[in-house]
């Protein structure tokens, strides 16, 4: 067998050369080669030079024979066939073998004729040198082993894949077991009825006709495109999908109500606040949009320009109605009277204010418009000129109601303003302080006046107009001058907004009213300080009207205090008004304390920092504060805690010092008994030193007394050392600190905080978990569009399928 | 004119039903309920005492075998059918609510080494000391019919131990080889022998259903693959392990029962160490059973009581114990995480709750959240001493008590010979051994 392999071996390989040329060629190759070899000769084609072999072969054998030697070799038949080679090569006998040289030499002579026999040749030289031999087999034992090892690595691996699954279940918060449970629901008809087939001719037929509208037979219940879609969708997707639902339509529906319930509230100061809430965020959104959308902000300009035009033209908030003069008539009395009457005002400002904006955009046209229409200008433009040539000529820089929009508060707590009190007929000016965001009474004396004074203006103006003019002529040139000079300081002060409406008056009616100004301010400080006292004293008859309940001596005590401090500072006030600046100084009450609360009580009460109001509200706090104390002392009558925990703080400080032990015994070395008191340096001797203690922790702590010593009754129940999981104490007593029970959490929260970790179903297997589990677990929480996808895929691929499956039917 | 007055919503204050609970505003503002953790620990302290007062375990015993159970399996579809074999050769079939033996079978001569369950329930496999594997019917025989067996394969060494594939045709058994066979066929589709003469055990991998585990009497642990024709590998212990079981969860967990008086739970991918050592039993642990939640398992041991351990847990969270119970030869976990069957020597079949205090029947909705609330204190204050002394504190039989007291004295003096040893000796030539180091021998490739 062996020998019959490497006899093939040889001959494939001058073949496989030869395969390349082209049959023709292979042909006269071998007619070419075969004459041409001498040495070998087919027994096939030359008979007689085989027969001349065979008898020499004959010969030499019955010479061997003659030794007795070689007896292995007898003569043997051998077949022709057997021989016989295409390649013309020839393995003499049984036992012989085909060399390599044989072939070579063969091929050799070939290569003479044909070039491309070369490449072989060299294979087969290459081959003749090489001697090395196959290596043999691996043992049994080393090849299973192996063997093993490969099947670890894959079966170790293929387990690998559930490390995910098991990381997830180890940290989740619940497991409910059976996993993946299905609910129960209506099971379908077809599962309920498996071996239901149709038998009458009836109900054949009537299969038939379902068959053809393709109406799903065994499973009425549910059509294709519901099949689908149960197959497309997973039960925990369509929970996700219903939850998100229930969520949007949640949502929805909090929008709506909450929208309905701001419909419905009637209150104005709501709605106000809110319109203000939302201009201040258009403002907001307005200048981001100049800077990003130019196009769109200029259209809001527009509309906002539109607006004012309609707001100026109209008289609606400028409490000239027949609403406004009911009010101001209640205004005297009634503080919600007075501070609707303000928002109206404040209102209207608010609406006529020319946005800066605007100004640097559309300035010509507005100066066009403005132009046009002087008597619009005069008519809400009249107040703010005036209160700054009022300002201008007390030599004051800014002016606040001209930038009412954000600054309005600020501005009147950090500028003294001029207030012109007008009664019903003359004008008569008093200048008093507005006091830093002061007295609500002045203030609203002040507005009161202020609409007054609008109103006066109006008709001051109209009538005054002749003499004014008149008076313009006289004076103009020093009125030109006083005017110039104000508003020059004022365009430095004022921003751009007062500038530009300054700009818009006309020289005249600036010089008109620049004049008046004047007139009235000299007259101002004429009257100024008489007036003061009297604008004092009219206040305070508004106090005591208002709310101050006296109770007790002390508070009666206090009130005169307050007054007393109050009057002269607001003449003090006045004066300084009247003068240059504001300084309002801090009301100082002074208030007898009989017990100190910081000592009495171990909390810190707060503090709560209130702006100066108005100091009837102040005596209310009093009130209460003085019941408190009332109520505090009236608790403590008896006994002087204070005084009590002192004393025992003492006495622990006392029993906790180490105290100096004396060992001198009576009698030990001298006489001893009653009466005889031991000796002053034997006790020195033998008396053993306390150490120095050490500083108690509570020693900077009044109100404490700290205990050092440990208490074994409460050991029991500490922990003392840190347990596993946690890492620092800090962490640990957090888990502590926190309650689960009901009594402090709502229901909902308490449920979470006490979910087990893992549910059981009573009377329900669990299975062991298994790959189509974690499959279709791992598929679900991916993608949420999937469902909608896979649906149109479904159906797609079913209206493809489809007809196939029919065209099947048919055929059968 | 319009009249407001004061109105409030019946729904508010009225209840539905009379059966339902007033509803009770509450404010749950802190500094109205002051002293929030002496108060819940209060409630954990009463609620780890209740735990222990109700902690009644046992729920009965099924008496009828003539002799020690020898195995024992759950039905795969029915939670109230326990089988059980004898070591006289008997199968008995168990109706567990009613506690009552409801069939008989004189399966074998000699003992029952193995039962198993077909997955789908209609049949059981045994095999016994006369070398045959018999298939049985789940059902009786009906009237007039001899009690035969399905299927016999008679085969050419004695049977310890068989195991079915969780969902295919093929059972495994383990004798002098372990041996998978088709369910159609009276030879094995494969045998696998690893140059060990004897196994006690084999067990399929419920979760990588491919995969088994078996134990051999040259103190290895081999783990194969149904598809290969040769053996995974082998880790060899200090001592023989008896059986083992897949965690039913967690692919590539199982733990072994150990003669050396200890449970092993390795991770199959990495066989050197064990991945935790279970330690409280006081004599050799002969059988092994996770709970299907695949968080805990139970341990029957020859020192006659039946332990519970955590999964991850160095020792057992509950002992179980009887006086008349012998040594426990097989337990079972049942497959609704509720209950724990143990045979033992004395014949009896024992029936005990998986949580000790559990209170077992329907629970109301206000019993189960309190449950709910007890078990999350008792969990929060685990580690105050005063609670964990009564948690912990568990009876024992007084020979355990001693036995458990000897050997860890034992213990100890090891421990202080070993570092005596290390002490006077070259710093490096004693090598200092972890508790999971110890046990492993040598694992095998």
């Amino acid at each position: 067998m062996v020998k019959d392999k490497k006899k093939s071996v040889k001959f494939d390989l001058p073949s496989k050369t030869t395969t390349s040329r082209t049959m023709d060629e292979e042909l006269e190759s071998d007619e070419d080669f075969l004459p041409d070899n001498e040495n070998i000769i087919s027994a096939s084609e030359d008979e007689d030079a085989s027969g001349d072999e065979r008898k020499h072969t004959k010969l030499l054998e019955a010479i061997s024979s003659l030794g007795g030697k070689r007896r292995k070799k007898l003569a043997e038949r051998s077949e022709a066939s057997l021989q016989v080679s295409e390649f013309a090569v020839n393995a003499e006998g049984a036992g012989e073998k085909v060399v390599l040289s044989d072939l070579l030499s063969s091929a050799t002579e070939a290569s003479r004729t044909d070039g491309s026999l070369t490449k072989t040749q060299k294979q087969l030289k290459n081959l003749e040198k090489r001697h090395a031999t196959l290596e043999l087999p691996l043992s049994h034992q080393q090849t299973e082993k192996i063997q093993r090892e490969a099947a670890f690595q894959k079966a170790s691996k293929e387990v690998s894949r559930w490390e995910s699954t098991i990381i997830l279940q180890q940290r989740a918060e619940q497991l409910v077991f059976p996993l993946n449970q299905q609910p129960n629901r209506p099971r379908r008809m077809e599962q309920v009825v498996t071996s239901w087939k149709t038998q009458t001719p009836l109900e054949q037929e009537v299969f038939a006709v379902l068959h053809a509208h393709r109406q799903p037979t065994l499973d009425p219940v549910l059509t294709p495109v519901e099949e689908a879609q149960l197959q497309a969708m997973s039960l925990e997707e369509a929970q996700l999908r219903r939850a998100e639902l229930q969520k949007a339509r949640a949502l929805q529906s909090y929008y709506e109500s909450k929208a309905k319930r701001e419909r419905k509230i009637k209150s104005k100061k709501y709605h106000k606040v809110q319109q203000k809430a939302k201009r201040k965020a258009f403002l907001k959104q307005f200048e981001e949009m100049c800077k990003s959308d130019p196009e769109r902000a200029m259209e809001e300009l527009q509309k906002m320009e539109k607006n004012r035009i309609e707001e100026r033209m109209s008289l609606k908030h400028q409490n000239s109605g027949k609403w406004a003069k009911s009010k101001a008539i209640m205004a005297k009395y009634d503080l919600g009277a007075r501070q609707d009457m303000q928002e109206q005002l404040e209102l209207n400002r608010q609406l006529t204010h020319k946005p800066l904006p605007s100004a640097e955009l559309h300035g010509d046209s507005d100066h066009d418009d403005d132009n046009n229409d002087p008597t619009l200008t005069n008519d809400d433009q009249t107040l703010p000129d005036i209160a700054n040539d009022a300002s201008a000529n007390q030599k004051e820089g800014a002016n606040p109601w001209m930038k009412m929009t954000a600054v309005m508060p600020t501005a009147m707590e950090a500028e003294p303003k001029s207030i012109v009190v007008t009664t019903d007929s003359e004008p008569t000016e008093v200048a008093a302080s507005g006091g830093g965001g002061g007295d609500a009474e002045t203030e609203e004396e002040r507005l009161l006046g202020e609409f007054a004074r609008r109103r006066q203006l109006r008709k001051t103006n109209e009538e005054e107009e002749e003499e004014a003019d008149e008076e313009a002529r006289q004076k103009d040139e020093e009125s030109s001058q006083a005017a110039g000079g104000p508003s020059i300081s004022f365009t430095i002060a004022e921003t751009s907004e007062e500038e530009e409406e300054e700009d818009q008056m006309d020289e005249a009616a600036a010089s008109e009213l620049n004049a008046l100004f004047g007139r009235l301010a000299k007259q101002g400080q004429q009257d100024a300080a008489p007036l003061a006292t009297v604008g004092v004293a009219s206040m305070d008859t508004l106090l005591d009207e208002d709310t101050t309940r006296v109770r007790t001596l002390e508070e009666a005590e206090l009130l005169t205090e307050t007054h007393s401090d109050t009057a002269p500072m607001v003449e003090s006030e006045a004066a300084a008004a009247s003068g240059h600046g504001n300084k309002h100084a801090p009301k100082v009450k002074r208030r007898q304390k009989i017990i100190d609360l910081e000592q009495v009580l171990t909390k810190q009460a707060k503090s709560i920092r209130v702006p100066m109001t108005a100091p009837a509200v102040e005596d209310a706090e009093d009130e209460a504060l003085d019941e408190q104390t009332d109520v505090i002392r009236e608790a403590f009558a008896g006994d002087d805690v204070v005084l009590d925990f002192l004393k025992e703080k003492r006495k622990q400080e006392e029993a906790s010092k180490p105290k100096d032990v004396d060992l001198t015994l009576p009698g030990w070395g001298q006489w001893g008994g009653l009466g005889v008191p031991v000796k002053k340096h034997k006790r020195r001797r033998f008396l053993k030193k306390a150490p120095p203690s050490v500083p108690r922790k509570d020693r900077k702590l009044p109100a404490v007394i700290i205990s050092e010593k440990r208490d074994s009754s409460v050991a029991t129940h500490q922990v003392s050392q840190l347990p596993f999981p946690f890492e620092n104490p800090a962490q640990f007593e957090r888990s502590i600190r926190s309650p689960l029970g009901s009594t402090w959490n709502p229901e909902l929260a308490v449920r979470k905080l006490t979910a087990p970790r893992i549910v059981t179903k009573a009377g329900a297997i669990i299975q062991p978990l298994s790959k189509d589990d974690v499959m279709s677990s791992k598929k679900t929480p991916g993608k949420r569009g999937a469902p909608d996808l896979l649906l149109g895929n479904v159906e797609q691929g079913k209206a493809g399928h489809r007809p196939t499956a029919k065209r099947k039917k048919h055929k059968k | 004119m319009k009249v407001k007055v004061l109105s409030r919503n019946p729904d508010d204050y009225v209840r539905e039903t009379t059966r339902d609970i007033h509803r009770v505003p509450r404010n749950y503002d802190p500094t109205l309920h002051p002293f929030e953790v002496p108060r819940e620990y209060t409630r954990a302290l009463n609620a780890t005492k209740l735990e222990r007062v109700f902690a009644k375990p046992f729920v009965g015993s099924l008496d009828g075998h003539r002799d020690g159970i020898n195995c024992m399996a759950k039905h795969s579809k029915s939670l109230s059918i326990l089988l059980s074999g004898a070591c006289d050769g008997e199968v008995k079939l168990w109706n567990l609510p009613k506690r009552e033996c409801f069939r008989t079978v004189q399966a074998h001569e000699g003992f029952v080494r193995g039962i198993v369950t077909r997955f789908c329930g209609t049949s059981f496999f045994t095999v016994g000391d006369d070398k045959t594997i018999k298939q049985w019917k789940m059902e009786p025989p009906g009237y007039g019919e001899q009690e035969e067996p399905l299927n016999t394969i008679l085969g050419k060494a004695v049977f310890t131990g068989i195991d079915h594939h969780q969902s295919g045709e093929t059972f495994a058994t383990c004798g002098q080889t372990v041996d998978i066979w088709d369910e159609q066929r009276t030879s094995p589709i494969r045998s696998f022998s690893w140059g060990v003469d004897s196994f006690s055990c084999v067990r399929y991998n419920p979760v990588e259903t491919e995969l088994l585990a078996s134990c051999a009497s040259d103190r290895s642990v081999v783990l194969y693959d149904m598809r290969e024709a040769t053996p995974l590998k082998k880790v060899i212990m200090k001592l023989r392990s008896n059986t083992l079981c897949w965690n039913p969860m967690e692919a590539y967990y199982f733990t072994s029962s150990n003669e050396d008086y200890n449970l092993y739970t390795y991770d199959m991918r990495y066989l050197d160490n064990p991945v935790t050592v279970h330690m409280d039993h006081v004599s050799a642990v002969l059988d092994v059973d996770y709970s299907p939640t695949g968080r805990e398992f139970v341990s029957a041991s020859f020192d006659k009581s039946v332990r519970i351990f955590p999964k991850d847990g160095g020792h057992s969270r509950e002992v179980y114990h009887t006086k008349r119970m012998q040594h426990v030869i097989c337990v079972r976990w049942s497959a609704d995480n509720k209950y724990i069957l143990s045979g033992s020597d004395e014949m009896n079949i024992r029936m005990w709750k998986a949580n000790a205090s559990e209170k077992l029947g329907v629970l109301t909705p206000r019993e189960k959240t309190t449950r709910d609330y007890n078990q999350k204190l008792r969990e929060k204050f685990q580690h105050h001493p005063h609670i964990r002394r009564i948690a912990r504190h568990r009876h024992l039989p007084h020979d355990i008590y001693k036995q458990r007291r000897e050997q860890r004295e034992m213990k100890d003096a090891r421990r202080r010979k070993e570092l005596n040893v290390r002490k006077h000796s070259k710093p490096g030539s004693v090598p200092v051994e972890t508790e999971k180091e110890k046990h492993v021998v040598t694992v095998v490739e």
